[in-house]
């Protein structure tokens, strides 16, 4: 069996996924293209030699659909023998890419693939594509369905998480990745995103507000107590009869945050990139994908991250570094208690709270984002693991070379 | 030749005998007049569809017809389908054929080119308005008793001739299923409101020369959904505002329905992919989903109980024959706590005059402020007029004076459950009440023969036990003593049907037959908690079988020291014959050592807090620490069914009961059984009386005796039989 090798991961800054956001203008399209085109200028890449490209993108329609990935490839100029496939694992889907393509080159069967995400939520809000599982009422029932809010809420309630947990929680995100913006930590993966005359929309991660404190974010309303309320939180009760209410403690300033972005990763086998002359960063030890219980809906991480250590042999004590998905501060904080790991070991740099969770490209960002902060730390290993909608979880354990 | 003479013959009588009346005037309106011999109402079967569809035929192939009003010939228009057919079905096959059938039938008229108006003189309900929805405009008498609605959801079925695909058409998505998936019913001014109906008539002749005028107007006719760029209004279920309705609208339902319910679930997904396709295809979704509904148990049990049994019910099946009707004119009712002051509202506002006699003027003063205060909300909610309410006071008369029971044709007794107070009461009260007067207690626990006792003519001293609220329980135990003669238990009866409640009659037992169920319930939720199940599972577990409050939640509302006062009372009664029920221990150590007797006190099982929602009560956990053993939901659902269902079987043993319907009604109507069940035995009939028994001694081997079946059940079971 080859191993997996990332040779290269970029992406573009965050934009704001709103109208005022700095991204709402720029098309999906061109957000990879950007980065397309930064893999191919870093790495001298002759793109011919590319087998594949896997893209996730969770709201594939409009200008997202069609299978961006091949649109992608022909539009960015890469060599037509290249094949573009676009797939949805929800908040999976940036990773999802990554563990394709990392088994696409272990197999043996391809050599080098790109793998990355998009997803304009700005341009197309979440839900746009519909879905059985939210609006055909037969399906809506038989999964006991609720919004993802309500699980995070509702595990809150279970693990006894207050309103100042998950609020300290989110201010500590936004201290983290304020610090390393400062320090320009995300300098090596973040490729500006630049206009059809070279100008530069954005360099930054926009969403970030390190100056927020607990107190600020204590005047926020919870935002899912009304629909909580309307009924989505008797369907939680019925599936956990013995939780007696639900506290709603998620607001805007502690989840993640709305966003507009792209990321693009280079994976291929260990002869392919001396050919090439690429440089090794990081080898992928192990991956897994592990359903969980669908209406809590995001207790799949822990479960996901035991079957990739096991896989790799390894303990959650041997990760250096955690980078676990900000998708609610309640699914970290119960994440960390599943797996009994240092708190301080994850997500050093902040997450999605403060950077934003730009749905189908996440997973792909922060393979970029451990393997920078591994190097500049010189540790050695990191696992990568995000809870996913319909009740599932992902995790990737990254080890330096 | 004589066989086709009398052939034609039987074809002219058969025409003259239709039940459909084809009168074409000279301006080419045909008129098809539905009146079906032989039957006070005219209902959705053969015998009407048949003629309907010569009708139609006529209606394509004759070109002097140039436009069609339907009408009825009873006071009706059309009260629904033929009930008995579609209870028959057991193949899915058959259902779907007979709505494809009648929907079929319906397209042909709605796409015939010209006008249809269906001229609405009474009541449309189902299948008679979906006949109506069908045609290209409605206009209705404005008479306030006509009922307009789809109300198949009540029988656990669905409105399969067209309903849920032309109502959400007609008024929107949103507008259309709360009319379907709760079975409202509206007056015509208000399904005029709702865009159901085009216009109001002031009589008969009004509406059909208003009929007449729009077909003239309209010589092509058709339906909005035919038209080219049809769109919903409001939107289909593609658009955006609807999808985010419908993303939490299954849990709005089943928040009520627990899940229980296929039937407004099935509406729900009949409209919504309705939607999602052309009108013809979105007919064939709804037919699926019909036939569903028309084989599953669930709309069985509830046609069962809810239409058969209680039709059956409603039309004196338990009252003696060969008594006249009797009404009752002037009741006593002695007492004017909550008991008293409800029956003395609902027996007012049934026209009887009241007499609603306390110890002290003050207490019967507060007894008729209590129907005061009832009237004053219905006025609040526009349901009340001024005069009506003083009418309503009007007729009772609060007093302490026992002489102004005199005249009185019916008492209830209604004071403390106490048998001395009782008995004086009743020497007392039959002294100046008419000498032929019924004499009732309205006790729901000490036994009827006993009470009489106190009274001078036993034959006419009978059980009315009512359930709280009053204004708003439906049911009435009427119980028979040793003594009741017959013809006190017809008067009785009519009472209760004179303040348009519904009767069953039981005979005299401990607890009668309902308390004594529903205590079962109650006990069976505490003996869980005993032993150390999740208190909230137990109570979401009473909540999924169908109960409508939780079983500790009930408990509280009823006392806990109430509960143990009947238990102490029923030991020293019995004795060595005294059963010990499974919630006993914990509810004298909550009364007497906890100090939390229930809701009254603001601790029960439950902490009250002022102007709070009730919780559970922390400690809780220290007093039952958690079994080693969780018990699934589906585990406790069972015990607490079962338990209400084998002390149902064993009051039929022990004949408490003697009819199957008057048991069923009872427990639903009276302490909440699952209605989606259609009552206890219908439940123990659908889980079948074999497998019933077999499940009875799995429980009892592993929680107790209680569980045992009833013997009459082991005996049915060999026998293969089931409650008739």
């Amino acid at each position: 069996m080859s191993e997996a090798i990332i040779y290269d991961a970029v992406r573009t800054p965050r934009g704001k996924g709103k109208k005022d956001g700095s991204l709402h203008g720029v098309t999906p399209i061109h957000l990879l293209k950007n980065l397309f085109d930064a893999v191919q200028e870093r790495n001298a890449l002759d793109t011919s030699r590319v087998d594949d490209v896997v893209l996730g993108c969770v709201t594939p329609v409009g200008e997202q659909g069609a299978d961006i990935a091949r649109t992608a490839v022909l539009y960015s100029g890469w060599d037509q023998s290249v094949t573009g496939v676009t797939q949805n694992r929800f908040c999976a889907s940036g990773l999802e890419s990554v563990n394709l393509a990392a088994m696409k080159v272990m197999s043996g069967m391809e050599d080098l693939v790109a793998a990355g995400g998009v997803e304009s939520m700005s341009r197309w809000p979440m839900g746009s594509d519909g879905g059985a599982m939210v609006m055909d009422p037969r399906v809506n029932a038989a999964m006991d369905f609720v919004p993802q809010g309500i699980g995070a809420d509702l595990i809150a309630s279970i693990e006894n998480f207050s309103r100042e947990d998950v609020d300290n929680f989110a201010v500590r995100s936004q201290q983290k990745a304020a610090e390393a913006k400062a320090e320009a930590r995300f300098n090596n993966s973040v490729v500006p995103v630049k206009d059809v005359n070279g100008l530069v929309v954005l360099d930054h991660d926009e969403t970030v507000r390190g100056e927020t404190t607990a107190a600020k974010l204590g005047e926020l309303k919870p935002s899912f107590q009304m629909m909580g309320e309307m009924g989505f939180n008797a369907t939680a009760l019925r599936k956990y009869p013995e939780v007696e209410s639900i506290t709603h403690v998620h607001h805007a300033g502690n989840s993640s945050g709305i966003v507009d972005g792209a990321a693009l990763t280079l994976i291929g086998s260990e002869s392919i990139g001396k050919e090439l002359g690429l440089k090794p960063r990081a080898r992928i030890r192990a991956l897994a994908t592990q359903g969980s219980e669908p209406t809590i809906m995001l207790t799949g991480i822990a479960p996901a991250t035991r079957k990739a250590l096991a896989k790799a042999g390894m303990q959650a004590s041997d990760i250096d570094l955690w980078e676990i998905n900000e998708a609610f501060a309640a699914v970290v904080l119960r994440a960390v208690r599943d797996l009994d790991i240092d708190i301080d070991k994850v997500n050093v740099n902040g997450g999605a709270i403060a950077m934003g969770h730009p749905l189908g490209a996440t997973g792909s960002i922060l393979v970029g984002t451990i393997i920078d902060e591994l190097e500049r730390r010189d540790l050695n290993t990191g696992c990568i693991t995000l809870c996913v909608g319909g009740g599932m979880g992902i995790a990737t354990i990254v080890e330096r070379i | 030749m004589a066989a086709t003479e009398k052939e034609v013959m039987n074809e002219a009588s058969a025409k003259e005998n239709s039940a459909v009346r084809q009168d074409l005037d000279a301006d080419g309106i045909l008129t098809l007049t539905m009146d079906m011999p032989g039957r006070s109402m005219n209902v959705l079967n053969e015998q009407l569809t048949e003629p309907f569809a010569e009708a139609i035929e006529r209606i394509e192939s004759d070109d002097a017809v140039k436009g069609v009003i339907i009408t009825s010939g009873k006071k009706e228009f059309l009260a629904g389908a033929d009930i008995d057919g579609i209870f028959k079905i057991t193949d899915p096959g058959e259902a779907y054929e007979a709505a494809r059938a009648y929907q079929g039938f319906l397209r042909r008229l709605e796409t015939c080119g010209k006008p249809v108006v269906a001229a609405l003189n009474g009541t449309a309900l189902g299948g008679g308005l979906e006949m109506a929805l069908a045609c290209h405009y409605r206009v209705a008498v404005n008479n306030p008793k006509a009922k307009f609605g789809l109300p198949e959801v009540k029988l656990g079925l669905l409105p399969g001739g067209g309903g849920t695909q032309r109502l959400p058409r007609l008024i929107g998505i949103q507008n259309s299923l709360p009319l379907m998936m709760e079975g409202k019913e509206l007056s015509a001014e208000k399904a005029k409101g709702a865009g159901i109906i085009n216009a109001l008539a002031s009589d008969n002749d009004d509406m059909m020369k208003q009929a007449r005028e729009w077909c003239q107007a309209n010589p092509k006719a058709t339906a909005p959904w035919d038209a080219k760029g049809f769109k919903y209004p409001g939107g289909d279920a593609k658009h955006p505002a609807v999808v985010q309705v419908l993303a939490i609208a299954p849990s709005m339902l089943r928040d009520k329905t627990k899940g229980n319910f296929p039937a407004p679930e099935n509406i729900l997904a009949s409209v919504v992919e309705g939607s999602l396709v052309d009108f013809d295809t979105g007919l064939d979704v709804e037919a699926r989903y019909f036939a569903d509904l028309v084989v599953s148990q669930v709309s069985k049990n509830m046609i069962n109980t809810f239409w058969y049994q209680l039709n059956a019910l409603n039309k004196g099946d338990s009252r003696p024959k060969g008594f006249d009707r009797s009404e009752v004119k002037k009741l006593g009712i002695l007492g004017a706590g909550m008991m008293g002051a409800g029956i003395a509202y609902v027996s007012a506002k049934a026209g009887i005059e009241v007499v609603l006699k306390d110890v002290s003027q003050e207490a019967a003063d507060k007894g008729k402020a209590y129907s005061e205060g009832l009237l004053d909300k219905g006025m609040k909610r526009g349901r009340v007029t001024n005069s009506q309410k003083e009418e309503l006071l009007g007729r009772i008369k609060a007093t302490d004076k026992v002489e102004d029971l005199s005249g009185c044709d019916l008492i209830i007794e209604a004071v403390f459950e106490d048998r001395d107070l009782k008995a004086s009461v009743t020497k007392e009260t039959e002294a100046v009440m008419d000498a032929n007067g019924v004499f009732a207690s309205n006790t729901s626990t000490l036994p009827i023969t006993g009470l009489a006792e106190a009274s001078i003519r036993k034959d006419k001293f009978i059980g009315l036990h009512f359930f709280s609220p009053v204004d708003k329980m439906p049911l009435v135990e009427i119980i028979v003593g040793e003594e009741t003669s017959d013809e006190t238990l017809a008067r009785g009866f009519d009472y209760v049907q004179q303040i348009k409640k519904t009767p069953i009659v039981v005979n005299d037992s401990r607890g009668f037959y309902t308390s004594r169920c529903f205590g079962t319930y109650v006990n069976e939720g505490v003996a869980l908690l005993a032993e150390g199940q999740n208190p909230r599972a137990i109570e979401v577990a009473g909540l999924q079988s169908g109960m409508p409050v939780g079983p500790l939640a009930l408990q509280d509302e009823v006392s806990l020291s109430l509960a143990l006062h009947v238990m102490t009372q029923t030991r020293k009664d019995l004795g060595d014959d005294y059963r010990e029920p499974p919630s006993e221990a914990t509810l004298r150590k909550f009364v007497e050592e906890l100090d939390r007797p229930g809701k009254k006190a603001g601790k029960g099982f439950y902490d009250y807090p002022e102007g709070g929602k009730k919780k559970l009560w922390p400690g809780l956990a220290e007093q039952f620490p958690p079994a080693a053993e969780k018990l699934s939901q589906q585990e406790m659902i069972d015990r607490m069914l079962f338990a209400q269902a084998n002390e149902t079987a064993r009051c039929v043993e022990e004949g408490v009961v003697e009819k199957t319907g008057d048991a069923n009604i009872g427990s639903v109507f009276g302490w909440g059984f699952a209605p989606h069940q259609g009552g206890t035995l219908q439940f123990i009939n659908a889980y079948g009386v074999k497998n019933f028994v077999e499940r009875s001694r799995e429980l009892a081997a592993k929680y107790g005796e209680r569980f045992e079946p009833a013997a009459i059940l082991v005996k049915m079971a060999e026998k293969g039989e089931t409650f008739a």
